[in-house]
């Protein structure tokens, strides 16, 4: 009986973060619109888009090969395991020890591998330059997002992440440098990471701006869509991944009962919409920065995680 | 009988291997002469990997055997013990791979008699290496495998790089080969105690075993690749035929590995702290060094040669670690460092002679090895392709290949080490987790780019355009080494199972065993800190992708339709418009160039209405080669200079330059203490 609550609540937690992915999407997307005095399209204008690709014919290059079309639906089964082994609204899910943070840390850089792959696959040279410019900033970023796990592997005690969100809610954490010093970096490394202004927009084609739609820029229709969603679903691990390790309230435990999920679940859903706002509001406020400056933003991610790391190799309580 | 001793039937192929050595030599022209060699030694490897294995796995006492060969008063003597057995496991794995390969690879080979010969003594070199179980046959075998690696080398050797690539080599292997001679010196002390059970029950006092170290670190470091003795690898492996580049890099520099885990963890007993520090620095190094280099390539086996200083560290880093826990008396730390090195070790010597297998097929199919001029080979070659991606994936460390799996060993253990209490290690080993990350994510832009140019885009040339799929037999041994990796990566537990026998003698504890964990997981310490199951992963990204496909399929338009590519509406038909290997690295060589290798650009741009071309013109400068080695070249240029002068002594001068030696030597002999 237990095996089959659990198995129904990591099935729940698929997709909950599967139809809610775009919905984030959408919400950061509203809001930034009305920073600018914008009305904006609606928040379900994600979900419009998606199911508008998935009728849409596929337009193949000349010269794709097989790869590109298996590659988005790679990219979308490693982000949705990867998305669907975060803590979102329970911790001690069914499957959650069968990867623990460095494993979704590297299944969301098998999806990058792929996307870059995909970049280069057509043989045009805006393909090219996304890749390019996608695996020199993940190059940076990748080390940066270790050394934060490092970070929460030596407070915690432990690299898996519903141990360390437990560890989080419990008071045995206290305020610790390291502790901010990893926040400012992991903030840093998923504007990163999820391709946001300063480093790279998401909104725009301008060909000398961009890093993640040169690489898709070859892509259509259904294939489209579902780069689309994980680039969502990213989005959102990140999201979740900072909620759940930084603010970790209202986090069901392992064995709950329908009341604690049901908490979670809206504690859930409040720190997302929290996050939604957030993003967009540091969005609106900041300018893009230009490509080579994003090495150093990166690097500046990178020396925090290792400061954080050093400190607690120095003494276990900073 | 022979069944019943493992080490027996290891040192009969290695015999055999030998003998096959000669036939070649007879046989090495006629038609058939490759496949029968090849074929001969694929089947003595398989031999001795199912004894290596057997004597691993069965977990049987090791037996020695004494020869009468080599010095009277010592013999040969050979063993093999766990660790032997590993690395025979990977040397004959290495080794069969790399002659089923070749059976379809060789026929390509203009000029057999100069290959044919030396692979099967190489083999045996190999193996002789990792049996011996005293200095002077180690030494012997050691030297043996270097000059017929050598001679695989020159094989092409009126291509005039070759021959600076054999010159450093040679010049190399001697360095190395006396730095050992020198350890072992040390080791069996002023009364000759040459067989490795004398040398473990003396004891070497500490400044002694200091000298010892850097001296197995110069030897050792210098033929598995350690910066900065890594110059000449990258010259040095791409030259010889892909299926012996194969072997120098998958195999031969893990027996440089065992070469030196058998004199620092077992000969020379208890290590000190600080050994791990210099250990550590070196393969921190090594690793980003490794991987920078790699990026800066453009010529698609020495991008793999360089990839292997990389892999190198990674394994350093572990051993490393390892020899920091032993130090500190932390036995079970300690098993988990070293079976994360010694998994690597297996694993890289998988995904590596893969991914030479690979770029052999390319070199047949199109002459090139410059990445510049390929370019959609996927199209033409899809099942190289489709196993050389493999390999990219399993060397990036991408979850649920093998790559990751011992990777993440790797920082499993680097997160146990702030229990050290020293703490120079407390500073050290986060820096070097960094370097190994900063590696890791490295390493995965390199394979974007090696498959990336050489296999997707459009053909850069017409050899790429024309390639043709490579024989069924190397393209069979290619899938099983893909095959490998996914099951090294999706049931690590197994391996590091059978890890346990090895681990269990350097470090005197071993891993939890993994194989009655719930879910074929792996647990290295306990559920609560760290847990990965790379075969749930697997199927969870099978599962999640198939419903996707085919829920789209089902519910969502399946409609295709082909046209030029899109391209921002600026598609360009020529595939020179394509992004480059150069070109690609360009951001990482603006970032990490400009601080490592004095990167500069310097553009000449032509006046407006001048027809001609522009130009880009990248500058490099390789730190190690110039700031090490060609001042060493130029002091002994400068001192030949010097002695020069006496060849053109008259006989009175010479005669007492003789004499002053004499008068010299004399006094030496007198003052002596």
């Amino acid at each position: 009986m237990a095996l089959i609550t659990d198995f129904a609540v990591q099935g729940a937690q698929m997709l909950i973060v599967l139809l809610l992915a775009p919905m984030l999407t959408g919400v950061v997307r509203k809001i930034k619109a009305r920073m600018l005095r914008r009305a904006g399209p609606p928040v379900v204008q994600p979900y419009r888009d998606l199911v508008r690709l998935m009728r849409k014919e596929v337009v193949l290059a000349h010269s794709a090969s097989w790869l590109f079309r298996t590659i988005p639906y790679l990219i979308f089964a490693a982000t949705w395991v990867a998305a669907s082994l975060v803590p979102t609204f329970r911790t001690g899910l069914l499957f959650s020890w069968s990867a623990d943070l460095i494993a979704i840390i590297a299944l969301l850089g098998s999806a990058r591998f792929f996307l870059a792959l995909a970049g280069l696959d057509v043989g045009t040279s805006f393909g090219g330059i996304g890749s390019s410019r996608e695996v020199m900033i993940a190059s940076l970023a990748e080390p940066a997002m270790i050394m934060i796990v490092f970070t929460l592997a030596l407070i915690a005690g432990s690299t898996q992440l519903s141990t360390v969100a437990g560890f989080m809610e419990s008071p045995a954490v206290g305020l610790r440098v390291s502790l901010g010093l990893a926040l400012v970096a992991l903030i840093m490394v998923a504007i990163a990471e999820n391709a946001r202004i300063p480093v790279d927009n998401p909104a725009t084609h301008l060909e000398l701006t961009m890093v993640h739609e040169a690489m898709v820029l070859e892509y259509s229709g259904r294939h489209l869509a579902l780069i689309d969603l994980s680039a969502s679903l990213k989005l959102l691990l990140y999201v979740s991944l900072i909620a759940c390790v930084f603010a970790p309230w209202g986090v069901a435990g392992p064995g709950a009962g329908v009341g604690a999920l049901a908490t979670g679940a809206l504690a859930y859903t409040g720190k997302l919409a929290l996050g939604g706002l957030l993003l967009a509001v540091f969005e609106t406020s900041i300018a893009k920065m230009r490509v080579f400056r994003v090495p150093e933003f990166l690097g500046a991610a990178l020396m925090l995680g290792l400061l954080a790391t050093l400190l607690l190799f120095v003494s276990r309580s900073l | 009988m022979m069944l019943a001793n493992p080490t027996l039937v290891v040192l009969a192929c290695a015999a055999l291997l030998l003998m096959l050595a000669v036939v070649a030599v007879g046989i090495g022209s006629r038609h058939a002469g490759g496949t029968i060699i090849y074929g001969a030694t694929g089947g003595l490897a398989l031999i001795s990997l199912a004894a290596g294995a057997t004597q691993l796995l069965g977990g049987l006492p090791a037996t020695g055997i004494a020869l009468p060969l080599g010095l009277p008063w010592i013999g040969a003597h050979f063993r093999m013990d766990a660790l032997s057995a590993f690395f025979i496991v990977v040397v004959g794995f290495g080794a069969a791979a790399a002659s089923l390969f070749a059976i379809g690879y060789g026929r390509h080979e203009q000029a057999p008699l100069r290959v044919l010969p030396f692979y099967p003594a190489f083999l045996a070199g190999m193996h002789l290496v990792v049996l011996a179980d005293d200095a002077f046959s180690f030494l012997a075998a050691w030297e043996f495998m270097s000059l017929s690696s050598w001679a695989l080398v020159l094989a092409h050797h009126r291509v005039p790089d070759n021959v600076r690539a054999g010159y450093i080599y040679l010049v190399m292997a001697s360095f190395g080969t006396l730095a050992l001679l020198l350890a072992f010196g040390l080791l069996a002390g002023p009364h000759g105690g040459y067989a490795f059970s004398e040398i473990r029950a003396a004891h070497p006092s500490p400044i002694l075993a200091a000298w010892i170290l850097v001296l197995a670190l110069i030897g050792a470091g210098s033929k598995a690749g350690i910066v900065p003795l890594h110059v000449w690898l990258p010259l040095a492996h791409p030259a010889a035929p892909s299926h012996v580049s194969a072997l120098m890099s998958g195999v031969m520099t893990k027996v440089a590995v065992y070469g030196f885990i058998r004199i620092v963890l077992d000969l020379l007993g208890e290590p000190a702290w600080w050994w791990s520090m210099v250990v550590l620095t070196l393969a921190g190094i090594t690793c980003v060094m490794g991987v920078l280099y790699a990026l800066m390539q453009h010529d698609l086996k020495r991008l793999l040669a360089y990839h292997t200083v990389e892999n190198i560290g990674i394994i350093f880093i572990g051993l490393g670690l390892g020899l920091a826990f032993k130090a500190y008396n932390m036995g079970w730390a300690a098993a988990l460092a070293l079976t994360a090195a010694l998994f690597h070790a297996f694993n890289h010597s998988v995904f590596k002679s893969l991914l030479f297998f690979g770029s052999g097929a390319v070199l047949t199919a199109t002459g090139e090895r410059d990445m510049e001029q390929l370019g959609g080979l996927i199209h033409r070659m899809p099942q190289t392709a489709f196993a050389f991606l493999v390999g990219c994936a399993a060397i990036s460390a991408l979850p649920p290949l093998n790559g990751f799996a011992s990777e993440w060993l790797t920082f499993q253990a680097i997160l146990i080490s702030p229990q050290l209490p020293s703490w120079g290690l407390r500073f050290l080993v986060p820096a070097v987790g960094a370097l190994l990350a900063l590696s890791a994510a490295l390493a995965a832009a390199c394979f974007v780019k090696a498959f990336g140019v050489t296999f997707l885009g459009r053909a850069r040339s017409a050899a790429a355009s024309e390639a043709r799929e490579t024989d069924q037999l190397s393209l069979a041994t290619m899938l099983a080494c893909a095959a490998l990796c996914l099951v090294a990566g999706i049931l690590p537990g197994l391996f590091i199972d059978a890890l346990a026998p090895v681990v269990e003698a350097l470090a005197g504890a071993r891993m939890p065993a993994q194989v009655g964990v719930e879910w074929l997981s792996i647990v290295p310490i306990a559920e609560s800190r760290s847990s990965y199951n790379g075969l749930l992963v697997f199927l969870f990204m099978v599962i999640s992708g198939s419903l996707a496909a085919s829920a789209i399929h089902r519910l969502a338009s399946d409609k295709l339709r082909r046209a030029p590519a899109w391209d921002c509406g600026y598609p360009d038909a020529s595939p020179a418009t394509q992004y480059t290997a150069t070109s690609f690295a360009q951001p990482i060589r603006r970032v990490f160039g400009s601080v490592v290798f004095r990167a500069r650009e310097q553009v000449d741009m032509v006046l407006p209405g001048d027809p001609g071309p522009a130009r880009l013109t990248s500058i490099l400068h390789d730190p190690v080669w110039e700031t090490l080695y060609l001042p060493v070249a130029a002091g002994i240029t400068a001192a030949a200079e010097r002695l020069n002068h006496l060849q053109f002594l008259t006989i009175r001068q010479f005669l007492s330059l003789v004499f002053a030696a004499l008068v010299l030597l004399l006094l030496v002999l007198a003052l002596w203490p």
